[in-house]
């Protein structure tokens, strides 16, 4: 079944803001078998010239789907999370990442496009401080297999 | 910031050396735990292969982070990547064994860019498949 292309467009903030921590960068960076110092260790990111530790540039995976999940499991919507695979992914950074900041963002469906039989579709996540400086943004694609069947 | 790569000594076509990363199952579980994806394709096989798959996939975001790992150790500061993006063009299977996979990654200079940027096209590689397409980082350098 095609997906709800009425859904092209609408803007889902994040329910709360984000709250990056030592404790979880570390915790990612180690799931992902990073152990650059610079991710665990406050005074070896002091040394590079960072305030804080630094999150690894796929963090925010972390936190940016929050906001979009929700529309995305809306029947209305009409996906089904069973066949669904991650299409594409990218983060543009206007500064890094760190320990301490406290972040919001806002989810929109950019786009619903069908590609042979797979529906494609693209989420973009503006990530900001809470005073409204942009941090990142980040663009996802998902693939419904066998959507567009 | 403090990249240890100087762009002045960067020349575009330069190669990076190719980097293994394994992957075994445990290793996507602690990724589920950490990241919140506990989609079930990454970590149950009897739910994979109900929904076609050969077997468990890694998350595409665990690829990604390995391509990243390539580009950060390299330049030598994570935090001078200023653009990030891939597309998962195959999957990375992993199996039920004590090896499980490897992800092995390697790269290239691409393009030099005013501010001492460059762009980096980055190759991914699983089970003889290219398992990300169209990746790519900008990272300021020294």
């Amino acid at each position: 079944m095609a997906l709800n292309r009425d859904f092209i467009g609408r803007s889902y903030p994040a329910p709360e803001p984000y709250e990056v921590s030592r404790v979880k960068i570390k915790e990612f960076a180690l799931a992902i078998g990073d152990e650059n110092p610079i991710y665990l260790d406050r005074e070896a990111a002091r040394a590079a010239g960072h305030p804080d530790v630094v999150a690894p540039p796929t963090f925010p995976i972390v936190f940016t789907l929050t906001g979009a999940s929700e529309a995305l499991a809306d029947p209305e919507f009409g996906l089904n999370f069973a066949m669904v695979v991650h299409g594409e992914q990218r983060f543009e950074y206007q500064r890094p990442i760190y320990a301490g900041d406290v972040l919001k963002h806002t989810s929109t469906i950019m786009d619903i496009r069908s590609v042979g039989r797979n529906e494609f579709v693209t989420v973009r996540s503006d990530v900001t401080t809470l005073d409204g400086e942009l941090v990142c943004t980040t663009y996802n694609t998902i693939v419904e297999r066998g959507g567009a069947a | 910031m403090a990249a240890t790569i100087k762009y002045d000594e960067v020349e575009v076509g330069q190669e990076i050396p190719p980097v293994d990363y394994p992957v075994r199952r445990v290793n996507l579980i602690q990724y589920a735990g950490a990241s919140g994806d506990f989609n079930p394709i990454h970590w149950n096989e009897r739910f994979a292969k109900q929904v076609g798959l050969p077997d468990v996939i890694a998350h595409g975001m665990y690829t990604m982070a390995q391509g990243g790992r390539f580009i950060t150790d390299w330049v030598g500061d994570p935090g001078a990547v200023l653009d990030y993006g891939v597309r998962f063009s195959s999957m990375v299977v992993v199996p039920d064994t004590d090896e499980g996979t490897v992800i092995t990654v390697s790269g290239v200079v691409e393009s030099k860019l005013e501010d001492n940027k460059v762009v980096i096209a980055i190759t991914a590689k699983s089970g003889g498949n290219r398992v990300l397409s169209k990746a790519r980082a900008i990272v300021r350098l020294a």
